[in-house]
């Protein structure tokens, strides 16, 4: 009796190291087939590849006002973004400007955006009427003083599009 | 020197404490674990949480419904939909409303993409913590063709900010059904590779069963919710018990485990993958025609106290919001699955060797900023 329990014990060991080394092979099987097979290699090499990377079109890379060929942009500085920012990374400050119609109207004067504290949720551009915003595909924002990444995001002399005067006609002769 | 009446204290005992944190490969955040040990064995636990503290609840109170929600993806920020869906149910069960079918499903398709992109990255980080590095390598790749189907549609890869009150910020892209698809094929074909690599290991299996034992009593007694309560047989989860969003729409199994060791804590997540696609499968086709956003003139919920829990990667979490009526809460209050899960670390990692703290942290899973908040 005492002889098959250590028959037994001695079977479980060897059981044990049999299943134990089973089990690795196992393991080592599926990364051994990923070593012959480096065609399934899936890692994109970064730095070398930035001339054919290309980023998804809906990719929040960073806030920038849209600006036509005539270097004219949408935003009637009406400050609903900056209202909607959780945390402030949205200053528009506007001037008054005499207008083509001799009125005086509220312009644009500069745009700023604080890239270091956007937490890109998306409000500003879902909150922007004249869809004058819109998140671009750039990613790289390292630089080395934090000052550079506060941004001024209308170009130099551009200025609002004019807008058609179609859509205000009608009133006109109510008035 | 003179010895001090603690030294003396420890000397007797042949104890001595250990900072395990707050800077450690292991607790994957900023948390630092107060060790009593004996020789290799841990006499007793105490965490220490507040190193990544930023003030979530109170800085919520300044900030209308909209402007809160970003900040809840920065909580337990590998299930930030699920984080964003708890806020938006919450607030559309104040204001009364209910979105489309669309939204619905869109919702608990992305929740399931993010708890199957979360226990990728668990599953890659524990078999890391217990020294097999190739996990990590599999998990990832994996996870990042879940990442990019959220990148596509969602324009964020981590933290999306996507499901708001009312509805979703946008439509889901052209691709997304047909990307969702392809990863439930390709999942279905590498899952069984993750436990040819880990489940089966010698070292791993030595090295996790029988570890770190939770009974189901000591899961309720504290709140151990999620996969980590149901490895004891604790029947918790918030998509069964008040089912929300698409969740009453499909067919899934409740995995539990009775052994509530480490092992098994770890088998229900690996089940819980392939429930999340079986779940996948059923809506992905089926997502109905309706509106994205609610046309509402104002966010705000009227004044009343209002509760609403979901399911996330990790347990139960609860938004509790108290309005006066005005745009923003007068007060809201998170609860979030890591803390609960946290504290059942003394009890369960007592008289086991200091090396096995890391298994049974690991198969917590715990997410350090959703502790702290």
């Amino acid at each position: 009796m005492a002889l098959l329990t250590t028959l037994k014990s001695i079977g479980n060991y060897f059981r044990e190291i049999y299943n134990g080394v089973t089990s690795l092979a196992r393991g080592m099987r599926v990364t051994g087939k990923y070593f012959i097979q480096p065609s399934s290699i899936v890692t994109q090499q970064y730095p070398e590849n930035r001339a054919t990377l290309k980023m998804f079109d809906n990719f929040k890379g960073e806030l920038i006002l849209k600006h036509t060929e005539d270097n004219e942009h949408f935003c009637d500085a009406c400050n609903n973004c900056a209202r909607k920012c959780p945390n402030g990374s949205i200053e528009v400050i506007s001037k008054r400007e005499e207008g083509p119609d001799g009125k005086t109207r509220r312009v644009l004067d500069k745009y700023i955006y604080h890239l270091d504290m956007c937490t890109f949720c998306g409000l500003c551009v879902q909150a922007c009427d004249q869809s004058a915003l819109e998140f671009s595909n750039e990613f790289e924002h390292a630089v080395f003083d934090r000052n550079n990444l506060i941004k001024q995001l209308n170009h130099p002399d551009s200025k609002v599009v004019e807008k058609q005067a179609e859509t205000k006609e009608p009133n006109t002769p109510t008035v | 020197m003179e010895e001090t009446l603690v030294d003396i204290d420890f000397k007797e005992k042949e104890e001595y404490i250990i900072n395990m944190g707050p800077q450690h490969p292991s607790t994957h955040g900023v948390l630092r674990f107060e060790t009593c040990l004996q020789g290799e064995k841990v006499k007793y636990i105490i965490p220490h949480c507040g190193y990544i503290h930023r003030g979530i609840e109170k800085m919520s109170e300044s900030l209308t419904y909209p402007q809160l929600l970003h900040l809840t993806d920065r909580m337990d920020y590998l299930s930030a939909h699920i984080n964003n869906e708890a806020v938006a149910l919450c607030v559309e069960n104040a204001m009364e409303v209910e979105v489309s079918d669309r939204v619905k499903y869109i919702r608990t398709i992305l929740a399931e993409l993010s708890r199957i992109a979360s226990h990728q990255l668990w599953w890659s980080a524990f078999g890391m913590d217990l020294g097999a590095l190739t996990t990590f390598f599999y998990g990832l790749r994996d996870r990042e063709k879940i990442l990019d189907i959220f990148e596509e549609t969602t324009g964020s890869r981590l933290i999306q900010s996507f499901i708001t009150p009312g509805g979703l910020m946008a439509d889901i892209h052209p691709n997304f059904q047909r990307r969702v698809k392809e990863f439930i094929t390709y999942f279905r074909k590498k899952l069984p590779e993750y436990d040819q690599l880990l489940t089966g290991n010698v070292i791993f299996r030595e090295r996790t069963l029988g570890i770190g034992y939770m009974s189901k009593e000591d899961a309720i007694d504290y709140a151990v919710t999620g996969p980590s309560g149901r490895g004891s047989g604790f029947h918790c989860d918030v998509r069964k018990l008040a089912p929300y969003s698409a969740y009453p729409f499909v067919q899934f199994n409740e995995i539990t485990y009775t052994e509530g060791d480490t092992y098994h804590r770890y088998l229900v997540r690996m089940k819980e993958m392939w429930e999340s696609l079986n779940i996948l499968e059923q809506l992905v086709d089926n997502i109905p025609q309706g509106e994205i956003m609610l046309n509402l003139k104002a966010i705000k919920a009227p004044k009343g106290e209002y509760y609403q829990r979901v399911e996330t990667a990790r347990g139960e979490l609860g938004v509790y919001i108290v309005s006066d009526g005005a745009p923003t809460p007068a007060r809201i209050k998170y609860r979030s699955p890591n803390f609960s899960n946290l504290f059942i670390l003394n009890k369960v990692s007592a008289n086991h060797k200091i090396a096995d703290l890391v298994a049974i942290s690991g198969s917590l899973d715990l997410v350090i900023p959703d502790i702290d908040r």
